[in-house]
């Protein structure tokens, strides 16, 4: 049992498992916020601190702040609260947790049989090692998501005006 | 000069590019001078060309401007060439000048149309298709413009598109052409096959000896049989002559150049293009002349009772194609052609100034609504009083006389009494349903408020059209020594003679006496028209001999009938079915596009939940 | 000991069904926005995880191409939640629901 990786991944479920059901749009977004640490802290564990940090400043420190800001910006109160409450009714969630207990079943089925271990290394892929892959062979694919973020703000831009 | 032949074919084409490409920009002026300009380079270059013709005559009578080889299948290689001769040379004439003529007279007619400037893309078509039509040194080429005029045809007759029965009429030409069409094809098949060409001169020289044989006679009586249906189909002779009345639909104009003046004289052109093969085929041609005799008689009938002016003007046209037709049937080929000529210059006049009436009296084409035109419509009075004159071969003053008594003349020399006594009678028909059609429109009292037209596009053309339907029409003579072999009775002296004034005295007598009847006892002839015999006379010389209702009753409705009964059986409903299931699935597919998202996420959900679990028991 | 790649594959599993889930039972978008992000937040631990076994940096910029299409969603769709608030006066997605067919 590794503790390092089994602590975090179950912050990490019970974070998202809150996040997703909470009433409060103000507390979804913290319990995100925590959900994604937890995960941040998974790929310390496996050896990827470069997409740790990048997890913390870019998920958890701009997108989940963006969500903030909307928040803000709508000035949701109470009323949201007391309304997701009316929505969330057992009658409404019930089928779908069924079908997601399930998948969760089969998945655990599929990619985690019994006795198939393929452990993982300790070794530590660093900066260096994803950037020289990152502007070698993959330097289109950084072009394209470059492009695609550049689409992105025009389209926000534009769809964020009052008109 | 011979090297701008291809100018005259080629000049209309042009003009039909410009106003296709440039429709609707050019404006109503720019439409006119390109549609009739280019008529008119057409006719210049035609004047020039019969100006050499006269005073240098080619070497062997006839000039040969190869352009291209058209095709290459096997052996078969038809050129593209242009053949001018004396008999080519006459159409041209025809087509270019009076063709110049009606599109004058066209500028004005049409003016503040729609469609003006696709008016004039299609006459201009039509004239290069035409002439394609008879430079054609190719019978595959002269097929070629022959079909492109009838196309032209029936662009021009459903011109005014937007009234369904236009539209019919001209579906109505297109289909009864096209049965003509189809013999006309087969026809040519088949000499391919006889001769291995199609090439004319060819055909006119092989045909004597490749068809001196039992079997030749029998093949070349067929191939005969074939090119005349072709030539009854386009010259709406007996018994492919209904669509004529019908195309009347069209503008004035149209049905003037391609309905009189042109287009309806193709077959006239065609049999006496290969007039060797109708040799080889006596009876054929024999059968050529009665099919004339009766048209002309038939036609004549039922131009007496028609009360639409234009269907008057028709049926006259189709009388006198079967005076041509009779004219061949008789062996006198250039008295055929002459007519043909004659016809086209007062035949044209006529309908123009028939189209000059039409405009004066607000597009009212019933004569009993008109009347007393004459002194309102001076000039439509005098195109039509010669114009009829020449129609009904007024002798000596007029240019019909010339040509019809021509015909007459060479059918009681040659012997074909039959043919002569009908195309006789037919003279005294024609007199007097002409005689009627002036007096009705132009004598009597006024019953429409007329507005005569002015401007040089107006009168011009009637005036050119009105001199060469006197006698001045009558002296031009065609140069087709060489081209057409001689009729039997060249040079009658007193016997011709006589001719000449039995058929004048027939003419005249039956001007004199409806003039007679209808000034000095209309009582009567009021009293005659209401017996209930004359009442039905009259009913069935209106429906054209009732060859409307017969073909309808024989051809249309059991086809219909077949399409109805074909329509509904068991392979059409199977076939049936795949639509419908499909039909029946998009109504269900609508059903689950309900627009709420969430459904859709749980679509994919549970899609996701079979997919995982079916590699779930694979493994 | 450090953990095998099944046990890390089935916690990115678990996260992706409670994002599934978010999606499928909330009706405020904001949520469905959030449960995305959640989705996307598992997959990108599904290659880092792949990347560490493999012992290869490509799962790694998998990640950082995942996070650029996570901050291009983020920011569109919060985009036409300010609009569609604007224009219902809601949050409600159902109320969007005009392209039924």
């Amino acid at each position: 049992m590794d503790l390092v990786f089994w602590i975090p991944a179950l912050v990490a479920i019970v974070a998202t498992l809150l996040a997703v059901t909470n009433y409060n749009p103000v507390h979804g977004l913290l319990y995100l916020i925590v959900s994604l640490l937890a995960v941040a802290l998974i790929f310390f564990r496996l050896g990827a601190p470069f997409a740790g940090i990048l997890e913390v400043i870019v998920y958890a420190g701009a997108i989940v702040v963006l969500f903030v800001f909307v928040v803000m910006m709508l000035n949701l109160g109470d009323a949201v609260v007391e309304q997701e409450k009316r929505w969330l009714k057992p009658r409404v969630w019930a089928g779908p947790a069924v079908l997601c207990g399930v998948l969760i079943v089969e998945l655990w089925r599929v990619v985690w049989p019994a006795g198939a271990t393929h452990p993982l290394s300790d070794a530590v892929i660093d900066a260096p090692h994803v950037g020289v892959a990152l502007f070698g062979p993959y330097l289109l694919a950084v072009e394209l998501a470059s492009m695609m973020l550049l689409a992105a703000l025009v389209a926000a831009f534009h769809l964020g005006r009052h008109d | 000069m011979y090297d701008l032949l291809f100018l005259v074919f080629a000049l209309p084409l042009a003009g039909f590019l410009i106003l296709a490409f440039g429709r609707g920009r050019l404006g109503e002026n720019g439409a006119a001078a390109v549609g009739v300009g280019s008529v008119g380079g057409a006719a210049l270059v035609t004047a020039g060309l019969v100006a050499q013709f006269l005073g240098h005559p080619p070497d062997g009578g006839a000039y040969t401007q190869v352009l291209w080889d058209w095709m290459k299948v096997g052996g078969f290689t038809p050129h593209f060439a242009l053949r001018l001769d004396g008999l080519s040379l006459t159409m041209l004439g025809v087509i270019t000048g009076v063709g110049f003529m009606i599109h004058l007279f066209a500028s004005w007619y049409m003016r503040g149309d729609d469609g003006y400037s696709r008016f004039f893309s299609y006459m201009n078509l039509f004239v290069a298709s035409m002439v394609f039509l008879v430079l054609g040194d190719n019978l595959l080429f002269l097929y070629f413009g022959w079909e492109g005029v009838g196309l032209c045809s029936f662009l021009l007759i459903g011109f005014w598109y937007k009234d369904a029965a236009n539209g019919s009429a001209a579906r109505k030409a297109f289909i009864v052409t096209r049965v003509g069409d189809t013999f006309m094809a087969i026809g040519l098949f088949w000499l391919f096959r006889s001769l291995g060409t199609l090439d004319i001169q060819q055909v006119l020289q092989l045909a004597p000896q490749a068809f001196d044989s039992e079997s030749g006679r029998q093949a070349v009586r067929g191939i005969a049989l074939l090119l005349l249906g072709g030539a009854v189909g386009k010259s709406a002779q007996l018994p492919l002559q209904t669509w004529l009345p019908d195309a009347m639909a069209g503008p004035t104009p149209v049905s003037a150049l391609i309905h009189a003046a042109t287009m309806v004289t193709a077959g006239v052109y065609l049999i006496a293009r290969t007039h060797v093969l109708f040799e080889l085929a006596p009876d054929v041609q024999h059968l050529v002349g009665v099919v004339g005799a009766v048209t002309l008689l038939l036609a004549g009938f039922t131009a007496l009772v028609q009360t639409d002016i234009k269907r008057v003007l028709a049926y006259s046209t189709m009388s006198q194609i079967g005076y041509m037709f009779l004219a061949l049937g008789a062996g006198a080929w250039s008295a055929a052609i002459f007519h043909l000529m004659t016809h086209a210059f007062f035949k044209a006049l006529l309908f123009l100034s028939a189209g000059a009436v039409i405009l004066a009296c607000h597009h009212e084409q019933d004569i009993r609504k008109m009347g007393g035109l004459r002194k309102t419509l001076p000039l439509a009075f005098w195109c039509f009083v010669v114009g009829g004159g020449a129609l009904a071969a007024v002798p000596y003053i007029t240019a019909g006389f010339y040509s019809k008594d021509e015909i007459l003349w060479q059918a009681y020399a040659g012997g074909h009494m039959d043919l002569f006594l009908a195309g006789l009678f037919g003279a005294l028909l024609t007199s007097i349903y002409t005689t009627r059609l002036i007096l009705v429109v132009f004598f009597g009292e006024e019953k429409t408020h007329a507005h005569a037209g002015h401007g040089v596009s107006y009168w011009l053309p009637l005036a050119v059209l009105l001199v060469l339907s006197t006698f001045v029409g009558g002296l031009i003579h065609p140069p087709l020594e060489g081209v057409l072999p001689a009729a039997p009775g060249e040079g009658g002296g007193a016997a011709q003679l006589g001719i000449e004034a039995l058929s004048g005295s027939v003419a005249i007598g039956g001007i004199l006496v409806t003039a007679l009847v209808y000034f000095t006892r209309p009582r009567a002839l009021l009293a005659l028209a209401q017996a209930p015999a004359a009442q039905a006379v009259r009913r069935f010389w209106f429906s054209a001999f009732g060859f409307d209702w017969l073909y309808d009753r024989l051809l249309v409705r059991p086809f219909f009938w077949l399409v109805r009964v074909c329509s509904g059986d068991l392979f059409d409903q199977a076939i049936g079915t795949i639509p419908e299931l499909l039909r029946h699935a998009n109504v269900l597919s609508t059903r689950t596009q309900t627009g709420r998202m969430r459904w859709y996420a749980a679509s994919f959900a549970a899609g996701a939940v079979l997919i995982v679990a079916a590699v779930m028991f694979r493994g | 000991m450090i953990v095998p790649f099944e046990q890390v594959l089935f916690v990115s599993g678990v996260l992706f069904v409670l994002g599934l889930m978010g999606i499928l039972i909330r009706r405020n978008i904001l949520f469905v926005l959030m449960s995305i992000e959640v989705m996307m937040n598992s997959a990108a631990l599904a290659f880092v995880a792949a990347g560490n076994r493999w012992g290869q940096p490509d799962g790694q910029i998998m990640f950082i191409l995942i996070l650029t299409l996570a901050a291009s969603e983020a920011s569109v769709g919060l985009a036409l939640v300010l609009q569609i608030f604007r224009r219902f006066k809601t949050l409600d997605t159902d109320a969007a629901s005009e392209m039924k067919g």
